[in-house]
């Protein structure tokens, strides 16, 4: 068998697979912050808690009401998308104009309250979820065993990053976004509902976040502090890529989760961490972020 | 008149008597401190329900002790050694309180531990699972009740190279729990006539597991030892599932896996998961008994944190009730002479080193079709003797064991 | 005349207005350090060690937020790195005074802070936010790999020691006047930076930094050296800190103790003297008194609950919003 520094080629094919899956998690998310920040320069210290309500959601639908996963899938990310709503609305809207710090403190007080109350109700334990029927078992790829279910992660995230790209920036809807959040007084001659606009765009990238929840129930354990640790590492995405870039999030996102692969293969103890020093590296050349535009 | 001044007399007596007892009892109360972690990663191994089996031990007892009242205050650790050292420190020093419960995170335990030695109180630690706590750090003022990771590591490898799993890959947790861990896994393969192929740490905590179980699949080994516990053991075994581990010939073997734990991941995906515990609550009608009184406050099944902290709770009143003094010394001293009979443990025993070793059981998960509720998760396959389970004074390097 | 009279007369108000308020400010103080002084009568001496500690730390990161504009999302590093280094000296080398472990312990954080700093200063808002955390977390990783930490076990068990050869500082009461001696220096110390030529610059950094540059200040230079001070009132604090708890733990180089930090000097109030110390009080106090209540479990989500009531309606925190107030109602 060849070799590259001691490690199989099959083995190490399967470990880039991994990483480019779990990337398409991290680019999701991290999409997610970037579409918030971006066009409403919120600094969304409460994603990781709707992650994590996008999970929960799921399994409790389906052991009160039985709804299956593929109802989830739409049901759940509107469910937490219109309690981001909803934030935005009662709580976010109150602070628009002071500094962005102002909403890290916000969103991570919403995030404790969130997971606080709901560690309370269904304990750290975690549930569980089910693989759907149709995703059970997988194929043999030759050097690894892929499982259905994770080949849909990645399709469904890709298509989904890709269809929010397309809306941000080739259509109609997606300009207004931009020149809205951009200029809103200009905008509001216009005619049109930006305070709505903001809403719908802080729903949105909550609504992400979600789906990405779903997306991770039947593999994750679920349970109310999932949020906490991916947390920190999908900021980290969104930095290196560039604050606000949607393209530079969704590279970043897959390519760190491809580089934190290839870290468990060779200095598995520093996996975790190995995404910082990049961030620092990156930094250091480039101080806006790989994709974004210095201010 | 006569008869008046006689129970006059008798009363007087009687306070006399009863005064002189309570006099060793500082303040006329015992006072009882619960530590854990409340609303973090460990709540559910003792956090708020491991509060309520305290209550109900303390309540059982009567809610006093030759006439002093027992009163229990309790604090949230949230897994931080700096909040567990402070809150011990102001529980010794400005509320008198005379012995600590609870305890999870090594870390808050060691922390929570060397605090109570300097004012010479008493610790009984039932969360924690390091062995180290009763060998390089003992002291003589604590003692660790329910379990730690050496039966843990002994009971469940040992059976497993037993079976025929001789060549081990092991996944570690990447901190001194999962190090001290994997040790013992080794020790125990290597020294049954098996074999560790490879090793590999973690970083505490991993989300996903999946690059890991695709390095053990590659490995070759027979067995996947976890060492780690909570979400990591969980998410480890639920991607093993997903990643067709077992189906291509390899078992895994979790070495500290709590009933919550298996009540999280289901009969489905943890059927046939061999795990050592030291108490299970559906054993005979003792444990059915109280573990139906603990789930009517908690709604829960108590695992063996809960029913340790309930028998080391009434031990200790039943050492302060027959010493008729809450002095720390005198309090362990007997506990070390008493064996611990009760819905617990059988003939239990604290050592000098402060380690309570009792009979542990090897339990197999149920399989889908033999659980009949939710909480029906357990077969008991084999006591593991008390003296078979635990690490022999003669390996101790606790300073309080004359080696 | 006139204009040069009105300007006399102005430049006369402004200075007895300010001799006023720094008349005021020191009877304030005066009040404050007499209370601290009688204070462990009333209060835990340990409780009230933590208070200042975390006082400390929070005013030496209220020096660059409040101050210079500059939030850090990695000051736990410089609070571990001052615990740890306390933690080895006195662990390894038996006898080994107090004071020297501290100033080498401050000196390694300061170090660490510079270090920090060649590599961040340059970078603006958010990205110097993340810029700091980054490097945090390479520190963590490195306290959690390194042996002599003894990783997510802790450091335990290090001796207080005797201060200068004949202070017991086993003795809380001790320990405790220690504490608020050193507490006062690091204020002071601020408090002089602060209303010193330089400090002025910081500020002027802090509202336009363009014209600071214009007016040909090297503003990297002083935003580093602001940041390496900092750091250094960091790492002191979290020196003592862990004399007074004899351990030294991950805890302290988590970012949630870097967030834990932003906090206490936002609801305090940013930019102002007090009020990091108002904030570390109140955080503390709450999170002792929550954690040891029936309530303990919900103690998140009353902290959540706080915080967002703090963000929306007392945005200048304590010290900030009281201080509009007594503008407003009394001037």
């Amino acid at each position: 068998m060849s070799m590259i520094f001691g490690v199989p080629i099959a083995v190490l094919s399967g470990q880039l697979l991994l990483g480019l899956i779990n990337g398409a998690f991290y680019a999701l998310l991290s999409l997610g912050l970037a579409v918030i920040f971006g066009l409403l320069k919120i600094i969304n210290f409460a994603h990781g808690a709707f992650y994590m309500l996008g999970a929960l959601c799921t399994v409790v639908l389906f052991n009160t009401l039985g709804i299956n996963y593929w109802v989830a899938l739409f049901l759940a990310p509107l469910i937490v998308g219109t309690l981001g709503i909803l934030i935005e609305y009662f709580l976010l809207r109150k602070i628009a104009n002071e500094d962005h710090i102002y909403s890290l403190l916000l969103t991570f007080g919403v995030a404790l309250v969130i997971q606080g109350v709901l560690t309370n109700i269904y304990g750290v334990s975690g549930m569980r979820y089910a693989i759907p029927e149709v995703f059970r078992g997988g194929v043999n790829l030759g050097f690894m065993f892929l499982p259905y279910y994770r080949a849909w992660v990645i399709v469904a995230a890709l298509v989904v990053c890709f269809g929010t790209w397309f809306m941000i920036e080739k259509t109609k809807l997606g300009s207004y976004l931009r020149a809205g959040t951009e200029n809103s007084k200009l905008m509001q001659a216009f005619g049109i509902n930006v305070p709505l606009l903001v809403s719908l765009t802080y729903g949105f990238g909550v609504m992400l976040a979600a789906f990405a929840g779903v997306l991770a129930a039947p593999i994750y354990s679920v349970n109310p502090v999932m949020g906490g640790n991916i947390l920190i590492i999908v900021f980290a995405v969104v930095v290196i890529g560039g604050m606000g870039s949607i393209v530079g999030s969704i590279f970043t996102g897959l390519a760190m989760g491809i580089i934190e692969g290839l870290t468990k293969v060779f200095y598995p103890e520093a996996s975790s961490t190995v995404i910082f020093l990049v961030m620092v590296i990156v930094l250091l050349v480039r101080p806006a972020g790989l994709f974004g535009k210095e201010a | 008149m006569k008869t008046m001044k006689k129970l006059l007399t008798a009363a007087v007596a009687s306070t006399m008597i009863a005064s002189a007892a309570q006099a060793a009892i500082s303040d006329n109360e015992v006072r009882i401190g619960y530590l854990a972690d409340m609303s973090g990663t460990y709540r559910d191994l003792a956090g708020p329900n491991g509060l309520t089996a305290l209550r109900m031990a303390v309540e059982d007892f009567g809610g006093q002790v030759n006439g002093a009242s027992i009163r229990v205050v309790s604090a949230d650790d949230r897994n931080s050694p700096d909040v567990a050292s402070s809150t011990v420190r102001q529980w010794i020093e400005a509320d008198g309180v005379d012995m600590v419960a609870g305890m999870v995170a090594t870390s808050v335990a060691l922390a929570a531990v060397n605090i109570i030695e300097q004012a010479d109180k008493l610790a009984i630690i039932s969360g924690s699972a390091a062995s180290s706590i009763t060998n390089e750090h003992c002291t003589p003022n604590h003692i660790h009740y329910v379990y730690d990771t050496y039966p843990l590591a002994n009971g469940t490898a040992k059976a497993v190279v037993d079976e025929g799993g001789k060549s081990w890959f092991i996944l570690t947790a990447d901190y001194a729990f999962g190090h001290a861990l994997e040790a013992d896994i080794e020790r125990v393969v290597t020294n049954n006539g098996g074999t560790v192929v490879q090793k590999v740490r973690h970083p505490f905590p991993t989300g996903d597991f999946s690059s890991f179980i695709l390095q053990a699949q590659s490995s070759g080994a027979d067995v996947v030892g976890l060492a780690n516990a909570g979400s990591d053991t969980i998410n480890a075994i639920t991607t093993a599932g997903e990643f067709g581990l077992t189906q291509s010939g390899q078992s895994i073997a979790a070495m500290v896996v709590f009933l919550n734990d298996v009540h999280a991941l289901g009969v489905d995906a943890a059927q046939g998961i061999q795990l050592t515990t030291g108490w299970y609550w559906d054993m005979n009608d003792e444990t059915r008994a109280w573990a139906d009184r603990f789930m009517e406050r908690t709604g829960v099944r108590p695992g063996m944190v809960h029913a340790g902290i309930y028998s080391s709770t009434m031990h200790y009143l039943n050492a302060v009730q027959a010493t008729g003094t809450d002095d720390t010394q005198t309090v362990r001293r007997h506990m070390m002479d008493t064996p611990i009979n009760d819905m617990f443990a059988t003939n239990g025993i604290i050592r000098e080193d402060g380690r309570m070793v009792h009979d542990m059981y090897l339990a197999q998960v149920k399989t889908p079709a033999e659980s009949t509720n939710e909480w029906d998760l357990y077969n008991i396959v084999r006591t593991i003797p008390a003296d078979e389970a635990y690490r022999p004074l003669s390996e101790s390097v606790c300073r309080l064991v004359n080696n | 005349m006139s204009t040069s009279a009105i300007k006399t007369h102005s430049r006369k108000a402004y200075l007895e207005s300010k001799q006023r308020a720094a008349r005021r400010n020191m009877i304030l103080y005066g009040v404050l350090v007499a209370f601290a002084l009688v204070a462990p009568v009333i209060f835990y001496p340990v409780f009230l060690m933590k208070v200042l500690c975390f006082a400390l730390f929070a005013i030496a990161f209220n020096l660059l937020l409040g101050y210079v504009g500059l939030l850090s999302f990695g000051h736990a590093a410089f609070l571990a790195t001052g615990g740890y280094t306390t933690g080895y000296l006195l662990t390894t080398y038996s006898g080994f005074s107090p004071e020297m472990a501290i100033i080498i312990a401050t000196s390694a954080a300061t170090l660490l802070g510079f270090a920090f700093g060649v590599v961040a200063i340059r970078r603006q808002g958010i990205y110097f936010a993340m810029i700091t955390l980054a490097l945090a977390q390479l520190v963590f990783f490195f306290y959690l790999q390194s042996p002599f930490t003894r990783g997510e076990d802790g450091m335990h068990g290090i001796p207080r020691g005797t201060l200068l050869g004949f202070i017991d500082l086993q003795n809380n009461l001790a320990m405790y006047y220690f504490v608020l001696a050193v507490f006062i220096f690091g204020f002071a110390l601020v408090q002089r930076i602060v209303h010193s030529p330089y400090g002025h610059v910081l500020k002027a950094i802090k509202e336009n930094e363009p014209r600071a540059i214009s007016l040909g200040y090297n503003v990297d230079r002083y935003k580093l050296v602001a940041f390496t001070i900092s750091a250094a009132l960091a790492g002191l604090a979290g020196s003592v800190k862990t004399i007074v708890f004899q351990l030294a733990s991950l805890t302290d180089a988590h970012w949630h103790m870097s967030g834990e930090v932003i906090l206490m000097t936002l609801v305090g109030g940013v930019g102002t003297l007090l009020g990091p110390v108002i904030g570390a009080t109140f955080v503390i106090s709450l999170e002792h008194q929550l954690a040891q209540s029936p309530v303990g479990d919900w103690v998140d989500v009353i902290l959540g609950v706080i915080f967002i009531l703090c963000v929306l309606m007392f945005r200048a925190g304590f010290v900030g919003e009281f201080q509009k107030f007594y503008k407003k109602n009394f001037k």
